[in-house]
């Protein structure tokens, strides 16, 4: 307690907690719930078979009005140097913690992959005292992995599928997002040391890099749905597969986007070698999504 | 003063506010979105309690009354819903943006514009929600668990409530963000972590558990969502998924979920029974132990709520030793209430009925849960009213009483009035005559049988469901009395003093009543943290 009382005194802004920077009434938060619920109304319509696409359509728009609008609002303040270091720490914080939640929504579904493969796809199989589940409910099928189930369900008439072996493309991606990593350390490391030059070009390259990755997931997409007969609707291979590259690669996108307006930012000369959250916090969720990839990498193409 | 620095100007004066509408729909003050949240909650408090209602007229007697069984399941789907995303969770909200700012000694919560964010999305979650009653199909009916291929069953309204959940997410998701950024990052200097009042610490431990798992609850919807629209077969045995798979991904949620709705609960009680008590809090430090192994726990423990589905032997074995465990930080935790209690001045103020009356029932929920959590018991008790008697037991006098227990405590602070202590003693007792009337006989019905989620019964059940029904109109139409309450305190009453409570310590009995409305934007200095810490 001593020591934190002496920090009081020394003024220093990360322990006073004076000087808070509280921002004034703002209209972004109620607009961005609006936008959230005409997005959300929109695709129920769309499943549903009402106006969705456009009700859709307009929610993208006010999304981007959003980003636009409220980021520009925290951009301005931060370049006005508003924000102190004690701020700089809770959007830290924030950021962290928003990257966890995330690390926890792909959880799930890697929990559901794992329960695929460890539980109800052997139980199927008639694994230990489900046996009659292969004797009577679904006989003579085997637990195997890759696996579209009992019913065999697949775009092909005879209910086969392929799947995408990991020592192609998968590989390629993993190699261009490992690559992408340490481009954007160079980067911050060239943030850190002035470097402006050095920082755009290696920015740059990240981004690309970025969007590259989703270019080659969308071609491995297309090769499964026209010739491997592998489509989200093929059984837990399919539903596993899909949703989690699927997450993945839309995560990408969002980093890649994320990480594109940074680079636009540092081309007019935003950030200093001190100060820098907001590339900071995009290049955390870039290795967020390296991460996860890794994991789809190993357990979704290899294993 | 000021040394807060404010968008347009450097200096703000303490009671300057925004007007009008815009003062709520833009704000970013942590009073007015508390207060936004709390009355947000105690409308979705009535609207999910005249659900309620409608179960409780139409099971008054055997035989169909009034609605039915699919607009029954309705109502049972969507109390659950609306009590705990749209009324519990929303006051815990609510009472953390009020409290932990005065609390820790900060200016306002970390992030005041996601702060507001997180609360506004929350009506819009809720029309959705209720949108789904007025599509082709009607609302939801398979029980908030939202199991397959039950709910996959549904009509238009579908999307509607799997979209409604991914907002409530979102919403508690940021909310928490916020709780642990200001907690970690706003104390004033000097307040230690170990300082901290009880419901700051509850909290944040609450908010870990809602980051951990509603990203959770989030993905287990979604793949509902594209196993009724895209085909995918996640919970479909045909594709080599599993039903059974949507449980044990939606308990992973559902249990941490529950004690996000109680934990908070335990941070108010350990304040208000020292107060009146007129002792310093028993076992400060074993409280915050008891909470974080609690919240460690809620997450090996889920399959205990479907031991009946079939799981094997070792798996059953392990949740219901570790469900037992649970038993032991709780213990801790009503025992060190017990012993705070022990040879205090008492004074049975309404804050204080409501804290002991949490603290008898709570724990009679407490010990039906450890009946739940024995195996072969459970057998016979799965999906009857023993279960219902259980969680409500746990959430009503539980969770729904701290939170009164809490508005009543910190009232005079935030409106600079008393309350009527006469009518918060009313509401009291009728709240707690008509609760007990209303769930003590469940127990007996679910133990001779009766299942929950049916329209209709067998007429041995009669008697019991006729008590309970009259104590749910006792207790639904005494929470009136609690309304009247606060808006007289709001209005006007005795002006509270500076700290209305004799007993009280914290930081937020430090500051003028009613609050000003920008408090702490110079920290406490270090003499006042010594004088409002707790213990």
């Amino acid at each position: 307690m001593a020591t934190m009382t002496a920090h009081a005194h020394d003024g220093t802004p990360q322990t006073t907690g004076g000087k808070y920077y509280v921002p004034h009434d703002s209209p972004w938060p109620v607009y961005g719930s609006a936008t959230l619920f005409v997005l959300m109304i929109g695709l129920c319509g769309w499943l549903n078979d009402w106006y969705g696409p456009w009700l859709f359509a307009l929610g993208l728009a006010m999304l981007f009005g959003l980003f636009a609008g409220w980021f520009g609002v925290v951009i301005s303040e931060h370049q006005k140097g508003m924000y102190d270091l004690q701020v700089d720490k809770s959007f830290r914080m924030g950021m962290m913690w928003f990257i966890f939640s995330e690390v926890m929504f792909f959880a799930a579904f890697f929990g559901a992959l794992f329960y695929a493969r460890q539980l109800s796809v052997p139980w199927l199989g008639g694994d230990g005292v489900r046996i009659f589940n292969k004797l009577l409910l679904w006989q003579g099928f085997e637990n195997t992995w890759p696996t579209n189930g009992p019913a065999k369900l697949s775009p092909r008439d005879d209910g086969s599928f392929e799947t995408i072996p990991a020592f192609g493309l998968p590989a390629i991606n993993t190699a261009i997002l490992l690559l992408s990593g340490v481009t954007v350390t160079i980067a911050h490391h060239a943030l850190r040391e002035g470097k402006r030059k050095i920082l755009n070009i290696f920015l740059a390259a990240t981004f690309l890099l970025g969007f590259l990755f989703v270019a080659l997931q969308i071609e491995e997409y297309h090769h499964a749905y026209t010739e491997l007969g592998l489509k989200l609707s093929t059984g837990i291979y399919g539903s596993t597969f899909f949703m989690l590259t699927g997450f993945h690669g839309f995560h990408v996108t969002v980093g890649a986007i994320m990480l594109l307006v940074i680079w636009l930012r540092t081309m007019s000369g935003h950030f200093t070698p001190q100060r820098h959250f907001a590339f900071e916090a995009v290049a955390w969720y870039w290795h967020f999504v390296d991460v996860v990839w890794l994991g789809l990498f190993v357990f979704v193409y290899w294993v | 003063m000021a040394n807060t620095t404010h968008a347009d100007h450097a200096h703000d004066h303490h009671d300057h506010k925004p007007h009008g509408l815009k003062r709520w729909l833009f704000a970013t003050n942590h009073k007015d979105i508390g207060t936004m949240y709390l009355v947000f909650a105690c409308l979705m408090f009535f609207l999910g309690g005249s659900m309620a209602l409608v179960i409780r007229a139409e099971l008054f007697q055997p035989g169909l009354q009034f609605v039915d069984p699919q607009f029954f399941n309705s109502m049972t789907t969507v109390h659950a819903l609306l009590m705990l995303f749209g009324a519990v969770m929303p006051a815990w909200t609510g009472l953390a943006n009020w409290m932990i700012p005065l609390q820790i000694g900060a200016p306002d919560m970390a992030l005041p514009r996601l702060n507001n964010f997180s609360f506004w999305i929350l009506p819009f979650a809720f029309m959705l929600l209720l949108l789904s009653f007025f599509v082709p199909g009607g609302g939801p009916a398979s029980g908030w668990t939202m199991y397959p291929p039950l709910v996959l069953q549904m009509g238009d309204g579908f999307p509607l409530m799997i979209f409604a959940v991914h907002l409530m997410g979102a919403s508690s998701i940021l909310g928490a963000i916020n709780v642990i950024v200001t907690v970690m990052n706003m104390r004033a200097p000097g307040m230690g972590l170990l300082n901290m009042p009880l419901f700051c610490w509850t909290w944040l431990i609450t908010a870990y558990l809602l980051i951990a798992v509603m990203p959770v609850l989030a993905g287990a919807v979604t793949m509902l969502l594209t196993d009724h629209f895209f085909g995918t077969s996640f919970f479909n045995a045909a594709g080599g998924g599993d039903p059974v798979m949507f449980q044990h991904i939606f308990w992973f949620f559902g249990h941490p979920e529950v004690y996000i709705l109680i934990l908070p609960a335990f941070g108010i009680v350990s304040e208000i029974i020292p107060t009146f008590a007129r002792k310093p809090l028993f076992g400060y430090e074993t409280m915050v132990y008891a909470s974080a192994s609690i919240a460690f726990l809620s997450f090996i423990v889920w399959a205990h709520h479907m031991f009946t589905v079939g799981m094997p032997l070792a798996g059953q074995l392990f949740f219901m030793l570790s469900t037992m465990l649970i038993a032991v930080p709780t213990g801790v935790k009503v025992f060190n209430w017990c012993a705070t209690m022990w040879k205090g001045s008492l004074t049975f103020e309404t804050p204080m009925l409501f804290s002991i009356a949490f603290l008898f029932l709570f724990t009679i929920g407490g010990f039906s849960g450890l009946m739940l959590a024995i195996v072969p018991a459970d057998f016979q008790y799965h999906d009857t009213y023993f279960v219902v008697a259980h969680f409500h037991y746990v959430l009503v006098p539980g969770a729904v009483f701290a939170i009164m227990a809490g508005v009543y405590y910190w009232l005079p602070k935030w409106t600079g009035h008393m309350y009527d202590e006469k009518l918060g003693k009313l509401h009291f007792w009728l709240s707690i005559i008509g609760v007990n009337l209303l769930f003590f006989p469940q127990h007996f019905l679910g133990l001779a049988g009766m299942p929950r989620r049916i329209p209709d019964y067998a007429t041995q059940f009669a008697d019991w469901n006729m008590v309970s029904s009259i104590g749910a109109f006792i207790f639904g139409f005494s929470q009136l009395l609690f309304v009247a309450v606060v808006w007289k305190a709001v209005r006007g009453g005795v002006t509270a003093p500076q700290r209305p409570w004799e007993g009280a310590h914290g930081l937020e009995w430090e500051l003028p009543t009613p609050v000003p409305y920008h408090s702490w934007d110079q920290p406490p200095p270090p003499s006042v943290i010594a004088q409002g810490v707790t213990h």
